[in-house]
């Protein structure tokens, strides 16, 4: 027990305690990660000015990514659970074996796939359409890498398992019985996935929204892969701020406001429902 | 439902799975690319030129190499730790083990950067310089939630009235756990320690800011992005899913055996 408890406080506790002292103090000098207590709460209020923007952006992309996952991961999960019959181990092993490829591996094929001599593109140009989704904002002068739909593409692939397991796994927990009950009490199909399916597949989506959410919104390389300079998100900012520009405190301060938003986030999903909601192997 | 919502859930279900598989196939197919220039990113050819040399990038392949010891070390050592405290956890109720299951949950609940930034002034602060043990360190911490987690679970499944059985037949506690819990416990152990394998092995953003002047796969992959994608890249990436398909294949439930 107890030297996973030291792990835990040493590692962990501590040093996220720590950050809220470094947050208020000023770097000692502009060349090194020394740093001196002021109580400089205005340490916040400069990092939300100057990086508000990105903040707001890095939610927003996360949000689009997440509500995009869904749209497919929902139906996919109700096809695997209803309809995948003795498939479904290997349907959901084959949600899985994707992740186990690195992400980095993952993005570098994404440049490929969306690079301007890629098959994307050249889709997009036999279809004619790359003047009409450059107008809606989806292109970018009719390219795809280094815009924030590369990004957010990027993202969707990679939360998409996160969706659909525990969604899976929720859906596993209905009885099959009451949708035959449904349907003997003339229940429409649509009736009985909006009166027994859906309400009971919510945890799942509370969970899955959740193991998106966050990794999403902390992300550091699909907007350094797959985005321009202007579609950079939240985690780059810390980093930069950390490791290039040495403004140790700024970090630590913007560190807090991403985790308090993300405990907010939390909590919110959540609601006293507790962690046992996180679906686990 | 209707014959066509069936076929519209099996297109939209292909579709999904389009999109998961899509970078997939093109890390498999440029395995094969005989790419001209530095960045093997535009198909240009089809050659075994790659998959004859798999080992010829000696950087990747020391990278990978690193990463492989790394991820082992703290797989080994996140499932230790994490056994232990789901042990205690799950048989022993005591003052405080509320807010240690809290304290365990909450850096799920984290985005990665924030435990780097936090571990970063943490060792800045006590002068520890980074490299491997620090990458250990980190690494292992952030697997143990997930190994603990995953073995709590598993342990809260299985019926205690085993243990005691084994006890009122004469074993001494000790030989009980030996030889009733312990191999009980072997699978949620092995998917516990395949999951912080598999974390630990993937990990940049941590890493990043851990390494020093050590360079694990992902911290390597980073930096090629900027100079040049060697096609052996493709190869190692394609090899290390197939092992992969190979374990999940070995890993999953036979017919009629029940899910984990």
């Amino acid at each position: 027990m107890s030297p996973g408890l030291l792990w835990l406080l040493g590692l962990y506790a501590l040093p996220l305690l720590a950050l809220v002292p470094l947050s208020l103090s000023e770097p000692l000098s502009r060349f090194g990660l020394e740093t001196v207590f002021r109580g400089r709460v205005a340490n916040y209020l400069e990092v939300l000015q100057a990086h508000g923007p990105i903040l707001v952006r890095s939610f927003g992309y996360a949000g689009l990514a997440t509500a995009l996952g869904l749209v497919l991961a929902y139906p996919l999960a109700y096809a695997i659970r209803f309809r995948g019959g003795r498939w479904q181990p290997l349907l959901i092993g084959l949600v899985v074996l994707p992740s186990l490829s690195s992400y980095l591996v993952r993005a570098i094929a994404w440049t490929s796939l969306l690079g301007d001599q890629g098959p994307v593109l050249a889709l997009v140009a036999a279809l004619g359409l790359t003047g009409p989704l450059d107008a809606v904002g989806l292109l970018r002068d009719g390219r795809l890498l280094n815009t924030a739909t590369a990004v957010i593409l990027g993202l969707t692939t990679n939360l998409l398992p996160f969706l659909v397991l525990p969604l899976v796994v929720a859906m596993e927990r209905i009885d099959p019985r009451l949708l035959e009950a449904a349907a003997d009490l003339h229940a429409s199909p649509w009736r009985c996935f909006v009166q027994v399916v859906w309400p009971l597949s919510r945890p799942g989506l509370s969970a899955g929204i959740l193991l998106s959410l966050i990794p999403a919104a902390g992300d550091v390389v699909n907007p350094l892969f797959l985005g321009g300079p202007n579609d950079r998100m939240i985690a780059n900012t810390i980093e930069n701020l950390l490791l290039v520009q040495l403004q140790a405190p700024r970090a630590a301060a913007l560190t807090l406001v991403l985790m308090a938003l993300i405990t907010l986030a939390v909590l919110l999903q959540l609601r006293g429902r507790g962690a046992q909601e996180l679906p686990l192997p | 439902m209707n014959r066509i919502g069936a076929w519209l859930l099996g297109l939209w279900s292909a579709l999904a799975y389009g999109l998961l598989y899509a970078p997939v196939v093109v890390t498999v197919l440029f395995s094969f690319n005989a790419p001209r220039g530095r960045f093997n990113l535009v198909w240009q050819g089809f050659t075994l030129a790659n998959w004859r040399q798999p080992l010829r990038d000696a950087a990747l392949t020391q990278a990978f190499l690193t990463s492989l010891g790394l991820a082992l070390a703290a797989a080994l050592l996140a499932v230790l730790l994490g056994g232990l405290m789901a042990l205690a956890l799950e048989r022993a109720r005591f003052r405080g083990s509320r807010s240690i299951e809290l304290l365990l949950a909450l850096p799920l609940t984290n985005p990665e950067i924030v435990l780097a930034a936090a571990l970063l002034n943490l060792f800045v602060g006590i002068d520890l310089p980074r490299g491997p043990l620090t990458l250990l360190l980190s690494h292992s911490l952030f697997c143990l939630s997930y190994a603990a987690l995953t073995l709590k679970a598993r342990l809260a499944g299985f019926d205690p009235t085993l243990e005691l059985a084994a006890q009122d037949l004469g074993a001494p506690p000790l030989q009980a756990f030996r030889r009733v819990t312990l191999p009980l416990l072997v699978p949620g152990l092995l998917a516990a320690g395949l999951l912080s394998f598999s974390l630990s092995f993937d990990d940049y953003v941590v890493s990043s800011f851990m390494a020093g002047e050590t360079v694990t796969l992902p911290l390597y992959l980073a930096g090629a992005f900027q100079r040049e994608i060697s096609p052996q890249i493709q190869v190692l990436s394609s090899l290390v899913l197939l092992v992969s398909a190979a374990l999940l294949v070995l890993a999953s439930p036979r017919q009629g055996q029940g899910r984990p």
